[in-house]
């Protein structure tokens, strides 16, 4: 404390207490919207205070029909196919950036700098600027409705690779001296000295890499016809349409209660690595 | 900084880059040369023949006004999600790194809609800006004021602000917090001492002194705002009404798979890889100044 302004002081926990309430209020109303019957929902004006509905509207939602409009796919095999996606983005960028920058920076072989502008080249062609062309290529390959479609346009990253060589590159050139000294092959020294090194540095792009994969919509959006494939993100979109006919709102803010759920718990419960990873990959 | 010792080459390291470089040529090389080739291509209606037309797209294009009014759209709405989230991000972040206790509370308050999809973020402020039920708009009936953004293009522009800026106040807090605590107590010190009162502290030192991570979050603000806010545009109000909140990022998806232009939008996708690219740079330049400081 530089010096002491009591008022000042009260002033800043009243200014923080606002913001925090404007920012969590969106929040809020979904929440309580969630916890009515639907009836109550068509009611103006709405509740600003929870109902007693909570678990019979998690119930319907979870595992019953859910609301009308999303074609009778349960809610919980679209969090599934999302939680799929979410997980195979993330451990599929973790594990071919962290090969292809070990190979960038342990080895010195013809067209290095060439393989390394050609990742780098990636950071610049987000999936939003390349949809049409790379929808075609996913529906030449029979990817269309896969998870494998889901996920593997979107895997590979500058960013992710970029980390890790910073990471690599600040491992002392002794680590490898020693290792060779001592016998140890080039997969050797991956497995046993770099990896149990970027422990951290991995956990911290794989909160990040699955809020990212999670919260993945218009790629989704383009590629599943079948509603099985759907993800849960997607989903509300339809829902948000269907309530022009029949307002559940109560069912539809529920579903959007689950879907931001898994990234808002991950972004709290691991927040110092979350903001690592942010920080650290400039994103 | 590179190794100065290295494994003995073998066929070992193009295995190891082997996964990367062919996903990246795949979907992300392939799709974007068919994207420039494309933009120079007309297709007719049935899809049957195509013409190699140069520019023409591009042409075409420059010459649409509605085209035009989207980019200058584009540039406002960027602009507009900027200012508002980030001048919330530095006020919050200015309180927030004034209060010892607590501030790591706040923190863990303000960061999470970082986790909600942009997606969600249009449908929670949909929900309460609903004309007939929505919460908000029942409270501004209140005040006198007719909310409908269905109708009203101004207010269908500013509902997408909001939504895109509430959720992108978390990422700059947090930036601005750390580099509001990174700055060294006794610079603040030292002016207190000679009589600088908190708010003449923040313009003339702490406000200067954050100038790197302001610079650097208004590009994070601009690439988020170009790109990652598709989803709430699509949920709130779908380019509408009367394209009023048609995006160049919306625009490519809808003049693409809905207007199926295939030309047109593969010249639309062209433009906006050189805005990336440019972004990229402009990101890149400030980050070797980073270093050099």
């Amino acid at each position: 404390m530089i010096e002491n302004r009591p008022v000042l002081t009260f002033l800043s926990h009243l200014i923080l207490i606002f913001g925090v309430a404007m920012i969590a209020f969106p929040i809020w109303i979904t929440f309580v919207a969630s916890t009515h019957t639907d009836i109550r929902m068509t009611q103006v004006p709405l509740p600003l205070w929870p109902g007693d509905q909570l678990f019979v509207n998690l119930n319907e939602t979870l595992i019953g029909e859910g609301a009308a409009g999303t074609n009778n796919v349960p809610v919980w095999r679209m969090m599934l196919n999302s939680l799929v996606m979410a997980l195979s983005i993330a451990f599929g960028k973790i594990a071919i950036s962290l090969i292809s920058a070990f190979a960038i920076v342990y080895f010195k072989f013809p067209f290095r700098m060439m393989f390394f502008w050609l990742i780098f080249i990636t950071l610049m062609l987000p999936v939003e600027v390349r949809i049409l062309p790379t929808y075609e290529v996913v529906a030449k390959l029979g990817l269309l409705n896969s998870y494998a479609g889901l996920s593997l346009p979107l895997i590979a990253s500058a960013t992710a690779t970029f980390m890790f060589r910073q990471v690599f590159l600040t491992i002392p050139d002794e680590m490898l001296e020693s290792a060779r000294i001592d016998g140890a092959g080039p997969m050797r020294f991956f497995w046993d000295i770099l990896l149990p090194l970027s422990r951290t540095n991995i956990a911290a792009l794989f909160v990040i890499l699955f809020i990212y994969g999670w919260n993945q919509y218009l790629w989704p959006l383009l590629i599943t016809q079948d509603t099985n494939m759907t993800t849960i993100v997607m989903s509300i979109k339809q829902l948000l349409e269907s309530a022009e006919a029949t307002p559940e709102w109560n069912i539809i803010m529920m579903t959007a209660l689950l879907a931001m759920l898994p990234p808002i718990l991950v972004v709290v419960f691991m927040q110092k690595l979350f903001v690592k990873g942010l920080t650290e990959t400039d994103k | 900084m590179l190794k100065r010792v290295h494994f003995p080459t073998s066929y070992l390291p193009y295995l190891l880059v082997a996964p990367q470089i062919i996903i990246t040529l795949v979907f992300f090389i392939w799709p974007a040369s068919q994207a420039m080739y494309q933009s120079l291509l007309i297709e007719d209606a049935f899809g049957l023949s195509t013409e190699f037309v140069w520019f023409e797209n591009f042409q075409v294009l420059f010459e649409d006004p509605k085209y035009l009014e989207s980019f200058i759209r584009t540039m406002w709405f960027s602009g507009a999600v900027a200012l508002l989230s980030m001048g919330m991000a530095i006020i919050l972040a200015g309180f927030a790194d004034r209060v010892i206790r607590g501030a790591m509370v706040y923190r863990t308050l303000l960061i999470w809609p970082y986790a909600v999809a942009p997606v969600l973020a249009g449908a929670l402020w949909v929900f309460m800006f609903n004309p007939t039920l929505g919460i908000i708009s029942y409270f501004l009936e209140g005040f006198g004021i007719d909310w409908n953004h269905y109708l009203n293009k101004s207010q269908a522009m500013g509902l997408v602000i909001m939504a895109a800026a509430w959720k992108q106040v978390a990422y700059n807090f947090l930036f601005y917090l750390a580099a509001m605590q990174s700055i060294p107590k006794s610079v603040i010190e030292a002016a207190a001492i000679d009589g600088a009162g908190p708010l003449k502290r923040f313009w003339t030192i702490v406000f200067p002194l954050i100038s790197p991570t302001t610079f650097f979050l208004i590009v994070i603000n601009a690439v988020y705002a170009f790109f990652d806010t598709f989803g709430i545009i699509h949920a709130v109000t779908q380019g509408g009404p009367a394209g009023s909140t048609n995006i160049l990022v919306y625009k490519v998806y809808n003049d693409g798979f809905v207007g199926l232009d295939l030309g047109g939008s593969a010249a639309q996708s062209v433009i906006l890889m050189i805005l990336v690219i440019a972004m990229t740079v402009v990101q890149f330049r400030f980050v070797e100044r980073k270093v050099e400081y």
